[in-house]
């Protein structure tokens, strides 16, 4: 809440008389109306908004679909199609929730790329980024569990090889897998038991949601120029200023959503899993959802024993890992300047980073041969490279450009540079930055 | 109570263990049956055993059958992927080790202990799940001849060993025996 008190003064008898006794408006105001922002956030900060009417959204339609499922080997598969032919507005429903995940995906991943772009993990906000990691593994969790329900080929064999990760862990490594499975291979308690946790997982995304919102409300948001709020100047009330703003970014993201589910809505889906699940037979080609693609080449990149550790170990290991080190992302960053913005070399890398990710991404689409292994290979190191050497390293040799000494200054610089705004008038709090 | 007293287990002191204790041991034993119900149940375990009639697979022929959810392959090599297995030296193998349940569990991978034994050679039984990730291998393709997985490209020669790819193991093979001429019991 960056240390205002609360501005919530309730007009009606009625509003004064539940302040006294449970004081929720009083929440709401001071988190969403009065709650200042930096007044220089671009589109970048609204993801945060966007991805939590996605979650409201993947819940409401996934609560509904829930309703029409047959949780069952024998029955699934043909109660996803009757949801799609037979329930009213099935295909619809189904269409926002199967595309929802990706969508989810998409504006999570942005969410993630601004906050290392802007140097958003540094200190006070480690538990803020921390608790936002565990939302990831939440949401990777639960779309994977989410689409082996409709029991399609894809859906078996994803599951199937997902699962099949367990086994690499020495010793336990069976037993941890038929613990999961229900059974010597995926099946129905495996069916059941996915069902089940798929239900239960966005409510626990919901619980850490709330936590993450909560540690941002303590901190303060971070801002394009990385510098802290230092007075009212610096600042805008969220409502209307970023609410509004939150509310346009959420508009021109959910037409692309629209037109994804009205026009090409199996375009991020695979056609095999319209095929239903057959455990005697393996597609030709296994891929998992585009969203897992770069830790999917990442798995497969290590294709060498590397000392008591076997390849199957390996990829297991590097692929988690590559999540794992998200985690200590805030220690592993050594430089003073926050934003990307005053560090030209950080800046370069960065962007390096994001093609890498996206190349991994397509390498994740190709089979396992020939020249795609060492690009795997290559590809996977720079990603490591980025966090374990260059964060760590560049922050200690590299020169940043000068800050500005506020936020104020940051935009008036800024505006200066642009159209000849009267000087008066880029005082004001109003002035977009 | 002088002060004194207050150092000796009192009636608080043992409520404050016994509730501890209780808390304690009580979550460990309820939370058991929690996992416990996770583990493959009574009658996923019961399906363990099936019978197969081969009389109608050839030198050439393969039969996929489905056992304790996974697929098992039983196939009649033909002599050329016989010799070509039984030249290939122990040394040139990624997993030495026969991975064969009906044998002792450190034999090595030599064509013979692979097999359903002397004079039948020619009788391949595997689990057809690769040791990878678990995808099933496809039969009579790859670089050796054998089997090849299309999820991440291992590839098992005529006698199901893993030559080349990301799969640590050999095809594991399962208990089976011939139990007339024609009819092999898995499990």
């Amino acid at each position: 809440m960056s240390g205002g008190h609360s501005t919530y003064s309730p007009k009606t008898g009625i509003g004064r008389w539940i302040d006294a006794r449970m004081p929720l408006p009083r929440l709401v105001h001071d988190s969403f109306v009065s709650y200042p922002v930096p007044r220089n956030l671009n589109y970048a900060y609204t993801f945060g908004g966007i991805l939590s009417i996605m979650l409201v959204a993947q819940i409401l339609t996934g609560v509904v679909l829930a309703m029409h499922y047959a949780n069952d080997t024998t029955l699934a598969f043909q109660s996803v199609e009757k949801i799609m032919r037979d329930v009213n507005s099935g295909w619809l429903l189904r269409y926002m929730h199967s595309n929802g995940a990706s969508f989810f995906f998409i504006a999570v991943y942005i969410h993630i790329m601004r906050g290392l772009y802007y140097g958003s993990y540094k200190a006070p906000r480690e538990l803020l980024w921390i608790l936002g990691c565990i939302i990831y593994l939440l949401m990777m969790a639960t779309g994977f569990m989410g689409y082996v329900l409709p029991w399609g080929q894809m859906s078996f064999w994803g599951a199937t090889v997902i699962t099949g990760f367990f086994t690499a862990i020495p010793l336990v490594g069976e037993w941890v897998q038929q613990l999961l499975l229900g059974g010597f291979a995926v099946d129905n308690p495996t069916l059941n038991r996915f069902f089940a946790l798929h239900y239960l997982l966005p409510f626990m995304i919901a619980g850490v949601v709330i936590l993450h919102v909560w540690a941002l409300h303590v901190v303060g948001q971070t801002n394009p120029t990385g510098i802290e709020v230092k007075s009212k100047t610096d600042t805008v009330a969220f409502t209307p200023y970023a609410t509004i703003k939150d509310g346009f970014a959420m508009v021109v993201f959910l037409a692309v959503f629209a037109y994804f589910i009205f026009y090409i809505p199996n375009y991020l889906g695979h056609p095999d899993n319209y095929i239903q699940a057959d455990s005697l037979k393996t597609p030709a080609h296994i891929v998992p959802e585009w969203y897992y693609l770069p830790f999917y080449a990442i798995l497969r990149a290590i294709t060498f024993n590397i000392g008591p550790i076997d390849s199957k170990l390996g990829g297991v290991l590097a692929m988690f890992g590559s999540i794992a080190v998200l985690f200590v992302v805030p220690w592993l960053d050594t430089s003073k300047v926050r934003s990307a913005v005053y560090r030209p070399w950080y800046k370069l890398f960065f962007w390096l980073f994001v093609i890498n990710a996206i190349f991994l991404g397509w390498l994740g689409s190709k089979p396992a041969e020939g020249l795609y292994i060492p690009l795997m290979q290559i590809s996977t190191l720079y990603y490591f490279a980025f966090f374990l050497i260059i964060m760590p390293v560049l922050g200690l040799i590299e020169t940043p450009r000068r800050l500005p000494n506020s936020i104020t200054e940051a935009v008036l610089e800024k505006n200066k540079g642009g159209s000849a705004h009267p000087a008066g008038a880029t005082a004001a709090p109003e002035t977009r930055g | 109570m002088s002060a004194t007293d207050t150092s000796e287990p009192n009636r608080r002191d043992f409520l404050y263990v016994a509730t501890g204790m209780a808390g304690v041991v009580g979550a460990g034993a309820l939370a058991w049956p929690f996992i416990d119900q996770m583990r493959p149940d009574a009658s996923t375990l019961a399906a363990s055993s099936i019978e197969v009639d081969v009389s109608s697979v050839t030198p050439g022929m393969s039969l996929t059958v489905k056992w304790r959810g996974k697929p098992v392959f039983i196939r009649n090599r033909t002599p050329e992927e016989i010799k070509a297995a039984q030249e290939v030296p122990l040394a040139e193998l990624k997993d030495p080790v026969a991975r064969n349940a009906n044998i002792a569990a450190d034999a090595p991978a030599n064509d013979i202990d692979r097999t359903a034994g002397e004079g039948k050679e020619n009788w391949m039984v595997m689990v057809g799940v690769c040791t990878h990730l678990g995808c099933v291998p496809l039969g009579q393709q790859g670089d050796f001849g054998g089997w090849f997985c299309p999820c991440h490209g291992s590839h098992y020669d005529t006698a199901g060993r893993i030559r080349k790819g990301p799969a640590p193991e050999n095809l594991h093979i399962p208990n089976f025996q011939f139990i007339s001429d024609t009819t092999i019991r898995v499990g």
